[in-house]
């Protein structure tokens, strides 16, 4: 896979290959690892989401929750607004651009914006494509479904998959639904002979290298974390069971009654999941956690993780 | 190892501790594991105690030390070193195992007599990979990645340099106190993790 543009990129112009460049994205995805990455909206609850020991930020205008609330087009945060969270933190700094909008992501890039998360949360800049994510210095993080759409993007170059849940509903239902159904088509491909897995690429939609890749591997061949309707400890812990490798928390902090506490209670939950009695003192003292929406009562239009394919 | 000689119970593999707070703590294990040594996640100060050597892996050091204090482990992480068993800090763990950390500072462990610069490549669209430069030694032509790296200076008296990638100090020694500002856990090279292996005897 050629880089069509060589060079064209910002920062210092060092030549690199598209491997090369792909194993810097990959690695600090792995340096993410074992982390709870924050949604924030502004320099003081980075500053909170920091000091409750997050491993990144995700700098948005409105949390998902409000996104949902507010209706409307939901687009990449003001510029303003991320350099401000970008300087006030140590921390990796991540922001969201729509998805298939490349300017918005040349944007980011050239802010220097530590990860790209290519995000169903807001509105889709185009209906067919994703972007070509390559092309970019910065790494990208998509949302996924299944083992055929985060092949798909890692295809295009995202070099962290999450999955999508279902963003700014306080239902842990559907990222449980899509952990479960990544894991357990990559045990599906394990069991395959050889010699299938070419229909198998063809039936997942998914680039054939990749599905040898999880066959001879049995994981992905990036980061996986979760995403998506993480609202207590307890619901950290539980993506890190079905095998999930950090967590993303979007409206979950912001949106409870006590964000400073519940942010430091997700992070000792999500460092120690496997340690009941640590989520159990965890789970102590919160007060109210965001109010949770019943998937049923979403229409199929309302729910986020159906963008993209 | 021969089986040969299995009266020896000197001969148990050698057991290394990754503070396992939060980063790549896989992936060291994972280089552990292929020299033949045990794997001990640290979380614990008792998990601290039958240790042949540590590893302070990498992450994110502002992340990592908090969860040192929120856990009560700055203490016995100092005890654990004192007693002369061979520590490694990579990226977040080369921070955390300077006497200072600078721009965006975080409380450190003080092991080694350096300063480090937080992220003083840059972002990480700065972030790069380079062989060592010719000269390194036994670290000669090790091909390093670096992540948001951070830059040592102000190195004491007792630091010796073991490889330079541009003529700076990408890892450095003192006494069995090791620290590299690059990731030898994301390559095949596992010549990094043999010193400490080495280290712990």
């Amino acid at each position: 896979m050629a880089n069509p543009n060589p060079g064209n990129g910002n920062g210092s112009g060092t030549a690199r290959t598209t491997a090369e460049a792909f194993e810097l994205k990959v690695g600090l995805a792995e340096m993410l690892k074992g982390g709870v990455i924050m949604d924030v909206t502004d320099s003081t609850q980075a500053k909170i989401a920091e000091d409750a020991g997050a491993c990144a930020v995700m700098a948005l205008e409105r949390v998902p929750a409000d996104i949902r609330r507010d209706g409307g087009v939901a687009r990449m945060s003001n510029v303003e607004m991320i350099e401000e969270i970008q300087r006030s933190v140590s921390i990796p700094v991540m922001a969201k651009v729509r998805i298939g909008h490349m300017a918005e992501a040349r944007i980011l890039e050239a802010l220097g914006v530590d990860f790209i998360d290519e995000s169903e949360v807001l509105t889709p800049a185009d209906d067919q494509h994703h972007i070509a994510k390559h092309d970019f210095r910065s790494p990208f993080v998509c949302g996924a479904r299944n083992l055929g759409e985060a092949l798909r993007r890692i295809g295009e170059g995202a070099a962290m998959i999450r999955t999508k849940g279902e963003a700014g509903s306080g239902n842990i239902v559907e990222a449980v639904r899509h952990l479960r159904q990544v894991t357990g088509d990559i045990r599906g491909i394990q069991a395959r002979a050889p010699e299938e897995l070419m229909s198998t690429a063809r039936d997942l939609g998914a680039p054939y290298d990749l599905v040898c890749f999880v066959h001879q591997h049995g994981r992905l061949p990036v980061p996986n974390f979760a995403a998506g309707g993480i609202a207590t400890p307890a619901d950290a812990a539980l993506c890190r069971m079905l095998g999930a490798e950090a967590v993303f928390v979007g409206s979950g902090i912001f949106k409870s009654a006590d964000p400073d506490t519940r942010a430091r209670a997700i992070v000792r939950a999500n460092t120690h999941w496997e340690d009941a009695e640590e989520v159990v003192a965890a789970s102590r003292g919160l007060g109210d956690a965001m109010e949770g929406i019943e998937m049923e009562t979403l229409d199929e239009s309302q729910r986020l993780a159906n963008r993209g394919w | 190892m021969p089986a040969d000689d299995s009266s020896a119970p000197s001969a148990r593999p050698c057991r290394v501790g990754i503070l396992a707070i939060q980063g790549d703590v896989e992936a060291h294990a994972s280089a552990v594991t292929r020299l033949g040594a045990d794997v001990v996640r640290v979380l614990r100060e008792k998990h601290l105690g039958d240790l042949d050597a540590l590893i302070l892996p990498g992450g994110e050091s502002t992340t990592i030390s908090k969860g040192i204090d929120r856990l009560g482990l700055r203490e016995p992480l100092r005890v654990f070193a004192d007693s002369g068993r061979p520590v490694l800090g990579t990226c977040a763990g080369a921070i955390l195992i300077s006497r200072e950390a600078r721009h965006h500072p975080v409380p450190t462990l003080g092991l080694m007599d350096l300063v480090a610069l937080r992220n003083d490549y840059g972002t990480q669209v700065d972030s790069f990979a380079s062989e060592t430069d010719p000269g390194s030694g036994d670290f000669s032509g090790l091909r390093c990645v670096f992540i948001r790296a951070p830059r040592l200076v102000e190195l004491g008296p007792d630091v010796e340099v073991l490889a330079r990638v541009d003529g700076e100090p990408v890892l450095v020694r003192q006494g069995n106190r090791f620290a590299c500002t690059f990731h030898p856990e994301l390559t095949d090279d596992l010549r990094v993790h043999r010193l400490l292996v080495d280290a712990a005897g």
